[in-house]
């Protein structure tokens, strides 16, 4: 079944519907890729929900979603084709002596029946319900030698075997790749892509997305976490926490059934949202209160100032 | 993705597509990198979303023409200038005129700019007018074959202009051998550890079924270098001859990030990719403002720290420091950001001018704060230094350093009591 989105808010809608809160940045952003059918290209920082909108895509449209999980040395092998060899051994095995036979059979070692599909060919194929989304996540893991092989595909969309020749999608699939920046992507490749950059979400958006996903804890103790993980992000960490931290450290209160923010449990919980020791050691105890002490002094400003 | 979303008849507004050009062209004048390509992405993301709203044409412009994160503020400024009024324009690209030009092709200009910045660095006033004196009657009556070896040994604080000319020539002659290390990419061939079972099934189809084994060996690729230069004013005589070692180093490996540092932290990869060394010298000193003042290393790593560490230091990356660790604050951060740094990348190689004194002893708060976390601790202040780096980079022991230890012994020391760290130097003569 495919959707056609008629305008912006359309899609941030269908989004919503699915639990997938985008700012607008982001619902132009896809909104043009989808509609120029251009590669998205996300980049920001660990858990800002770059890797969960494919996937929310993929739910909304009804389409396949192929995952390439990026590493260093991934290769073609890996990520578009290769070929059966153990197949391959047997078929030589079994032309016996026959020479006619034995020619044909070696001949077509490499046709289509020995080629095994990996992410990126599959993506060119159809799936159920159209072209798939393809997810090319965190492509800072590979090397730059695997960026050059994917120009072909993002622009051409088709992918080149040199044993058989050049296969092409019917229909190109709806890419969107994404990169922690742990080093820089080549402009050949940016320039394919329409970018975006994937901010830590606003005091509002981030509300609206943990009552989306943490509907269990209170709107007291949410719109506290949120004030509370909004003035982390100021303090200059080595690495501030993403939405990913805040809906985790949600779920984690949630367990030890805290309905209100105290000191005490935030020390505790620290870990959830922080993972390096020195941003740790600098917030816990003293920071942590003093941050607690002045979200809750501007909560009841904010109340007072609303009754 | 033509099904799933409605195409919506664009309007054609020559107006619209005519303002989207001359913003573009805004764009590129001050330095953004558009093609025509962006440009026809820009004027149909517009069509698509429509002018409901200004955000819809901000986010349409932008998911198009932007390519790197750090001209969002650049291109921010220009939306809010341009299509506030498009008449500002004129005026707005009268005002940039003039800083357009510099780093242009002009090469007349970028010469001028590379000279005076060679004015600013190489005659100060503590060149005394006499050895200058000398030292042209000198060259008045040697080869430059022994001008060379000359050179080799004399610091480059006390070069000449003419000196100095030489020693860059030398520089841009270097061939260093770079830190490499193994990829998980291969190579195919007769010999290796590993077998490659596609080309040995590619020549049995070949061979009418006759399976050979063929192999292949993993490849060895240079590691990428960053490079931290101190600008501050007491590295003064060496920045100009750092950034050609810096020009030199990018130009024989394409990964090199350089950032030059003194009261802030500047990126000069691009401008160092340059090929002609005067103009990539000439644009660092167009783009650069803060040629010896005050520095705070500290300030300045735990900005790249935070900025560019996780960026530029993958990959096996090896660090090459450059500053004499001179800081006159005494500042307590500065032993946790050079821990950061050293934990972040493969080796840490601390270049120091200091190093050129005998009787060097590592006894600034400072110089001890950085060094526990250094690999390796070498001198650069004549050519034979440089030289000397240039062929030992590439050297396996980048991470065990021998002469390492007795600095941090010798910083130890110093940290305990000052007479025997001078004991200490003098036992080591």
């Amino acid at each position: 079944m495919t959707k056609a989105f008629q305008s912006v808010q359309s899609l941030q809608q269908a989004l919503a519907a699915v639990g997938y809160i985008a700012s607008e940045g982001l619902a132009v952003s896809l909104y043009l890729a989808l509609a120029k059918a251009r590669p998205l290209f996300l980049e920001g920082e660990a858990g800002v929900g770059k890797t969960e909108i494919a996937k929310t895509l993929a739910h909304v449209l009804g389409r396949d979603l192929i995952r390439l999980q990026c590493y260093e040395g991934l290769d073609i092998n890996q990520a578009a084709y290769e070929w059966n060899y153990a197949r391959q051994l047997l078929e030589i095995q079994a032309a016996g002596t026959d020479q006619t036979d034995a020619h044909t059979r070696v001949n077509a070692l490499f046709s289509d029946a020995f080629l095994i599909e990996r992410p990126l060919l599959r993506a060119l194929r159809p799936g159920a319900g159209g072209a798939p989304v393809l997810l090319i996540d965190e492509l800072d893991r590979a090397d730059a030698a695997f960026e050059a092989f994917l120009l072909e595909i993002l622009s051409d969309w088709q992918i080149t075997i040199p044993e058989i020749g050049t296969i092409a999608a019917a229909s190109p699939p709806i890419v969107i790749i994404t990169s922690n920046r742990t080093r820089e992507i080549h402009d050949a490749l940016k320039r394919r892509c329409f970018y975006h950059w994937v901010d830590y979400p606003s005091r509002a958006v981030e509300l609206a997305i943990l009552q989306e996903k943490a509907p269990v804890a209170g709107a007291a103790l949410q719109a506290q976490l949120v004030d509370f993980v909004q003035a982390l992000r100021d303090k200059q960490l080595f690495k501030a926490p993403g939405v990913a931290e805040t809906i985790d450290w949600a779920q984690a209160l949630v367990a030890l059934n805290c309905v209100a923010l105290d000191p005490q449990t935030v020390d505790q919980t620290m870990g959830v949202l922080l993972k390096y020791q020195d941003d740790i050691a600098r917030i816990q105890g003293s920071e942590a209160a003093q941050i607690l002490a002045e979200i809750q002094l501007a909560a009841t400003h904010g109340d007072a100032a609303s009754a | 993705m033509t099904g799933s979303v409605a195409s919506i008849p664009s309007v054609p507004d020559p107006k619209l597509d005519q303002n989207i050009m001359l913003f573009v062209r805004l764009l590129r004048q001050i330095g953004f990198r558009t093609g025509p390509a962006s440009m026809i992405d820009a004027v149909e993301a517009v069509q698509q979303t429509g002018l409901a709203s200004k955000a819809y044409l901000y986010h349409a412009l932008a998911s198009s023409l932007i390519k790197r994160h750090e001209d969002q503020p650049l291109f921010d400024q220009a939306f809010r200038l341009f299509w506030r009024n498009p008449q500002f324009h004129e005026k707005l690209r009268a005002l940039l005129l003039p800083q357009i030009r510099l780093p242009g092709g002009d090469a007349d200009q970028a010469e001028d700019m590379a000279r005076r910045l060679f004015d600013a660095l190489g005659g100060s006033p503590e060149t005394k007018p006499d050895a200058l004196e000398e030292v042209t009657i000198e060259f008045d009556a040697t080869a430059t074959a022994t001008d060379t070896d000359r050179i080799l040994h004399k610091d480059f604080e006390t070069m000449s202009a003419d000196e100095l000319r030489v020693a860059e020539t030398a520089i841009a002659r270097l061939a260093p051998k770079l830190p490499k290390r193994l990829t998980r990419r291969y190579r195919h061939g007769h010999q290796g550890k590993t077998i490659d079972l596609r080309a040995a099934l590619r020549d049995a189809s070949r061979r009418c079924g006759l399976v050979m084994p063929r192999f292949r060996r993993r490849i060895e690729m240079p590691c990428p270098l960053v490079i931290l230069c101190d600008i501050s004013g007491s590295m003064e005589q060496y920045s100009r001859v750092m950034l050609h070692f810096i020009h030199r180093l990018s130009a024989v490996q394409p990964r090199v990030h350089s950032f030059l540092f003194g009261t802030k932290l500047t990126n000069i990869s691009r401008q160092m990719r340059q090929r002609d060394v005067d103009l990539a010298v000439g644009d660092v000193a167009a783009r650069v403002d803060d040629w010896s003042g005050g520095t705070r290393i500290s300030d300045n790593l735990a900005q790249f720290n935070g900025e560019w560490g996780r960026r530029v230091l993958g990959e096996g990356a090896v660090v090459l420091l450059i500053t004499d660790g001179l800081d006159r604050t005494r500042d307590d951060g500065l032993s946790a950001q050079m821990e950061r740094l050293g934990k972040s990348t493969s080796s840490l190689i601390w270049l120091n001018p200091l190093l050129r004194f005998d009787g060097f002893v590592p006894k600034s708060h400072s110089i001890r704060a950085m060094m526990p976390h250094v690999d390796r601790f070498l001198p650069i202040h004549s050519l034979q230094s440089i030289m000397d780096i240039a062929d030992s980079l590439g050297g396996v022991d980048n991470c065990l350093d021998p002469s390492i230890e007795g600095w941090r012994r010798a910083a130890r020391l110093a940290a305990l009591a000052p007479q025997s760290a001078a004991a200490y130097a003098q036992e080591k003569e």
